[in-house]
């Protein structure tokens, strides 16, 4: 067969040449009004067509040249003084060719002219025609001549408004004209699959499709009948051309055919035949891509509903949703080998539908859903990836179109759809309803809702059995998880009884993420329920009494406990800053005893967690400052926890740490608030401590390195001393900052010391703030007037 | 030189003039040298009225032994050559023997003719019809002259006139259902029909519709048969499906046909068939035949 296309292009050539020989003859007939020659040569040219060895685009090449011709010849018999034979007598002349095609083909050719000529009635002739081209049944060379009488009887149809308009039933002789010659042309090239010889079917099926237009062009004519109006098609025009569809029982005709009158009738026609349309595809063959043709025409009618509000009534009068939502259903019930994916496809069309044009009925979408999930259930294990895609679509699309998951969690089945998911895409799918609800900023504010929700995203809040957790990529688990934290935020509710509802489900789904995920929602949901305590406290007075169940009390509790779950991680930091942050909200709360329960747990995690030293210096330095701002507690527990506090910064490793942390400890005894404890003398003494160990930390290096350093620390020393000189803590005198200043001064000037930048920079603003403080003047000036430089 | 062409050619010339022959209706013949000449036509009963005129060669004078013109009805067989079968022969006598100088006309009249078969001119014999005028002579010959003429006879239309319908096939393998609208056509007459195929288990490649004429000669063992087709006129291309019709629409005016002829004289037979032929994909032919009837209309 490797020749089978130069045979092909031979057979072409010679096909073209006999056209173009015998078209010479004919014009040369045409010239000298010759209609005898005229007639044999055009027979003689148009018997060219009879080939069977071209494939239909070959053909089509040759048909057009003969097509051409026959234009030419068509000018001649128009003009009867040419030939001086009248129409009638021409229409029965070109009948007495021998070979039938080339007499079809000018019987057409007269026919157009007798139409024209009105000298029979317009119906009459169109029958003949239509009638006598049964007489061709070879596919390729009936369906072009059927396509040649399609084309010249375009103009002249018997249309209402035409000028062969005829009688009352003008237009019905117009459609059963077009009908016939459709249902002809359809059983013509639905043949071409059983004839001919046995080549191969894929290349019969590539050969069919492109005849295919010959044979919608006709669907295409008869939408563009005026007269057929929505009557007309409900009646007759769309009965009768599924008739056709369903009854020729095969694949590719039923799905080109299904589409083209989808696409070629107006939208309403199809809203207002919905059931007859509908009521055909499960008819069709199970190999029919039903699920295409059927999210066509949903797509067509959501674009048509999208198109005007004012078509909205139309379709609840025509109840189409429930119509198109019944022929979804028996079709897939019809096509058991139907995929999962094709399935999923036409609930997806069917949901964008309904999104469009019902936008109100969210129990439309559940009902959708539910059939979905009815589907889905059928199959074991769900592993087409496009499937899985189509499912992800499915669960997205009222996402987008409601902009608010708070819609989506009130749909019942959509949980259910989500089960079906495989592992990752469900992940997929959560982060996709997560991020929806961080994009559309909306606040889950009810417990039902809440829970709904961490149903939902299920996927990310624990391990599925049989994950494969080896495979988790880092970089996304972190970021699934730290999106379920920012999740935790929108979750809100002003009245705090339905809050604490919101944080104890959360907090019972995600206590069992495990270890991993903990740290990333416990602090969240010790965020959360924080500020829930804050929106308690703003209450407060309103509802006293009225609700024993919401003590603060009670929260700290439950913080507590929540706090303690990260002890299994272990995620000692993270807690001990939570344990900080709890207390200096039971600082607000004005409940001591809390409070001071949340610092001894923060002190034992730091002592018997925290063994890593740099986080020691964080976690001490994180201690004192909470502990500096806490006001709730009396003297003894004060005395207790500073005391501790002190006593842990004297004890980290580095003596610059030690250093840092016990000058930092000194302002534990000083609060600049107007009631706080100004405690100057322990002020000073945390300072001169600090000194100490400064020195102590020179020497050190010394000796060590033989280097000096750490001036900075003294600098930094110096700064706590001017802080506190210019709080008014009486302890701390002129004379103690200028003896420092000195005693820096010569340290840096020693010649142990290596130059310093950072350090000598630091004093140098430090002293000009010391200048710019005298030059000031008033009350601050004449305090610093003492120090002298 | 003179002398001998003098010698070879006919004494005088005749000529045989119809005395309606500028009205009469001409139709063409064709003669045997192949030419085509443009003769009267005539139908039985009608008179056959005309002149003879004779005019001998200048300055010449014609004994006769008398003058006379027959009207003579011939079946020719083309394989019995030279025998003619007279089935009609009238004779008026024109003139007494005698001696003619110059020109001289003779009328005649043969009234209501019977003339009951047409012209015809087939494949293995011709009926003619022919004025013969005869100057007979004692010496040099009798002078011979012949004109011919054509005979049509029209028929009504046929009071019973019924279609053919027929189921036919082979079983298992086509079974069609055939229809002509008559039994009978008038020569220009047109056939209307359709075949509807109930069982097609072969390739079909084409239907044709032949009109073949069977002329028959002779009678017992020296029958003679002739087939011709006529009409090859292509009904269909291509393959047809169970269930579908096809039409027919054959115009017989642009072939030459004949009424049928049955037993003429006793000397033949001239019969036209419908012959419907299928061509499957082997080129085998799969046929049947149906006589139908001829006649001749008279034009309205």
């Amino acid at each position: 067969m490797l020749n089978g296309t130069e045979d092909e292009e031979k057979w072409l050539a010679e096909g073209i040449a006999g056209i173009q020989h015998n078209a010479f003859y004919m014009h040369r007939a045409l010239d000298s009004n010759n209609l005898r020659e005229a007639l044999k040569y055009s027979a003689q040219m148009l018997s060219e067509l009879r080939t069977s060895k071209l494939s239909p685009r070959k053909y089509y090449e040759l048909y057009m040249r003969a097509f051409d011709e026959l234009k030419r010849l068509e000018l001649f018999f128009k003009d009867d003084s040419k030939h001086g034979v009248s129409v009638v007598d021409l229409y029965e002349l070109v009948q007495h060719a021998g070979n039938i095609l080339p007499r079809l083909y000018l019987l057409c050719t007269v026919g157009s002219i007798y139409i024209k000529s009105k000298e029979a009635p317009d119906k009459e002739v169109l029958k003949d025609l239509v009638e006598m081209c049964r007489g061709v049944q070879h596919p390729i060379r009936g369906l072009f001549l059927r396509s040649y009488l399609a084309q010249i009887s375009r103009d002249k149809l018997p249309d209402i408004g035409s000028e062969y308009e005829g009688d009352a039933d003008t237009v019905m002789d117009a459609v059963d004209f077009v009908l016939q010659n459709f249902t002809e042309m359809n059983k013509l090239w639905v043949r071409m699959q059983h004839q001919g010889p046995g080549r191969v079917r894929e290349k019969r099926e590539k050969e069919r499709s492109e005849l295919q237009d010959l044979v919608g062009k006709n669907l295409h004519v008869l939408s563009q009948i005026e007269g057929v109006d929505l009557e007309m098609y409900k009646e007759t025009v769309l009965p009768r051309v599924l008739e056709q569809v369903v009854n020729c029982k095969d694949d590719l005709a039923q799905y080109y055919l299904m589409d083209c009158i989808i696409q070629v009738f107006p939208d309403e026609y199809h809203l207002q035949t919905l059931e007859t349309l509908l009521g055909a595809c499960p008819q069709l063959q199970p190999t029919v891509d039903v699920k295409t043709v059927l999210s066509r025409l949903m797509d067509r009618l959501s674009n048509y509903a999208a198109s005007s509000a004012d078509v909205l009534p139309e379709f609840l009068q025509v109840e189409a949703f429930s119509k198109l939502s019944n022929a979804i259903g028996k079709v897939i019930e019809a096509q058991v080998d139907m995929p999962a994916v094709g399935a999923i496809t036409l609930y997806v069309s069917l949901l964008t539908f309904t999104l469009r044009v019902h936008p109100d009925r969210l129990d439309h979408v559940d009902q959708v859903l539910g059939a979905c999930v009815k589907k889905l259930s059928n199959i074991p294990k769900l592993e087409d990836s496009r499937a899985m895609k189509q499912v992800v679509a499915l669960l997205s699309a009222p996402l987008e179109k409601y902009n608010d998951i708070v819609t989506a969690l009130t749909l019942s089945n959509y949980p259910r759809v989500m089960d079906h998911l495989d592992i990752g895409t469900n992940k997929l799918m959560a982060m996709v309803i997560i991020q929806s609800i961080m994009k559309n900023n909306s606040c889950i504010s009810t417990a039902d809702k809440v829970e709904v929700l961490f149903e939902l995203i299920k996927g990310l809040i624990k391990d599925t059995d049989g994950a494969d957790v080896d495979e988790l990529d880092e970089e996304d688990f972190k970021e699934e998880q730290n999106s379920v934290a920012r999740l935790i935020h929108m979750l809100y509710n002003d009245e705090p009884e339905e809050m604490l509802k919101i944080i104890c489900i959360v907090r019972k789904h995600t206590m069992v993420g495990g270890p991993k995920r903990l740290p990333f929602t416990v602090s969240s949901l010790v965020f959360s329920a924080l500020r829930l305590l804050r929106q308690l406290q703003g209450q407060e007075g309103d509802i006293v009494g009225e609700e024993a169940s919401m003590t603060p009390n009670k929260i700290f509790q439950l913080l507590t406990q929540i706090i303690e779950s990260l002890s299994a991680v272990p995620s000692a930091e993270l807690a001990l800053r939570l344990y900080l942050q709890c207390a200096e909200a039971a600082n607000g709360c004005d409940i001591e005893h809390v409070a001071y329960e949340f610092f001894t747990q923060a002190f034992v995690l730091y002592e018997e967690e925290i063994a890593d030293s740099k986080a020691q210096v964080t976690a001490i330095h994180l201690i004192i400052g909470t502990l500096q701002r806490m006001n709730v507690f009396g003297v003894e527990n004060r005395d207790t926890l500073t005391h501790k506090a002190t006593g842990y910064s004297a004890r980290l490793l580095k003596k610059a740490d030690q250093c840092r942390a016990v000058y930092a400890c000194s302002h534990l005894f000083w609060v600049d608030d107007q009631d706080g404890i100004k405690d100057g003398e322990r002020v000073l003494l945390c300072l001169k401590r600090a000194l100490r160990i400064a020195n102590a930390a020179q020497q050190m290096a010394n000796v060590a390195r033989g280097t000096g350093g750490l001036v900075s620390l003294f600098v930094e020393i110096l700064n706590k001393y001017i802080y506190f000189f210019e709080k008014g803590n009486k302890q701390i005198t002129s004379s103690a900052i200028q003896g420092l200043i000195e005693f820096i001064n010569t340290e840096m000037q020693s010649d142990s010391t290596n130059p310093d930048s950072v350090a000598d920079a630091f004093l140098a603003s430090t002293l000009r703030y010391i200048q710019f403080q005298k030059q000031k003047g008033g009350v601050v000036g004449e305090k610093f007037e003492s120090i002298k430089l | 030189m003179n002398f001998l062409i003098g010698a070879f050619k006919p004494a005088c010339n005749i000529s045989i003039t119809f005395s309606d022959g500028k009205s009469r209706k001409q139709v063409p013949m064709k003669k045997e040298n192949g030419k085509t000449i443009m003769v009267s036509l005539f139908q039985s009963k009608e008179s056959i009225a005309g002149k003879v005129s004779i005019e001998p060669l200048q300055g010449k004078k014609i004994e006769h032994l008398g003058v006379k013109v027959e009207l003579l009805g011939q079946i020719e067989m083309y394989f019995d050559r030279g025998n003619f079968y007279d089935f009609t022969s009238l004779v008026r006598e024109l003139d007494v023997p005698g001696d003619i100088y110059e020109r001289k006309t003779y009328p005649f009249e043969f009234s209501t003719v019977e003339m009951p078969y047409e012209t015809y001119n087939g494949a293995n014999l011709r009926l003619r019809y022919v004025l013969k005028v005869t100057v007979s002579r004692n010496y040099g010959g009798s002078i011979v002259e012949y004109q011919d003429f054509i005979v049509r006879n029209y028929s009504p239309p046929p009071s019973i006139n019924n279609s053919i319908k027929m189921e036919v096939g082979i079983e298992d393998c086509l079974h069609i259902e055939f229809e002509y609208n008559k039994s009978k056509y008038h020569l220009k007459d047109v056939i209307i029909g359709k075949i509807y195929f109930l069982l097609v288990r072969i390739k079909i490649k084409n239907m044709d519709l032949e009109i073949r004429r069977r002329e028959s000669t002779g009678s017992g063992a020296n029958t003679h048969v002739e087939t011709e087709t006529l009409a090859k006129f292509e009904l269909m291309d291509g393959a047809p499906v169970r269930g579908e019709s096809i039409p027919i629409r054959l115009f017989l005016s642009p072939y030459e046909l004949t009424p049928t002829y049955r037993n003429i004289n006793n000397k033949f037979s001239v019969k036209y068939y419908l012959n419907l032929v299928l061509v499957d994909e082997e080129d085998r032919r799969y046929f049947k035949q149906q006589e139908i009837a001829i006649y001749r209309q008279q034009d309205s």
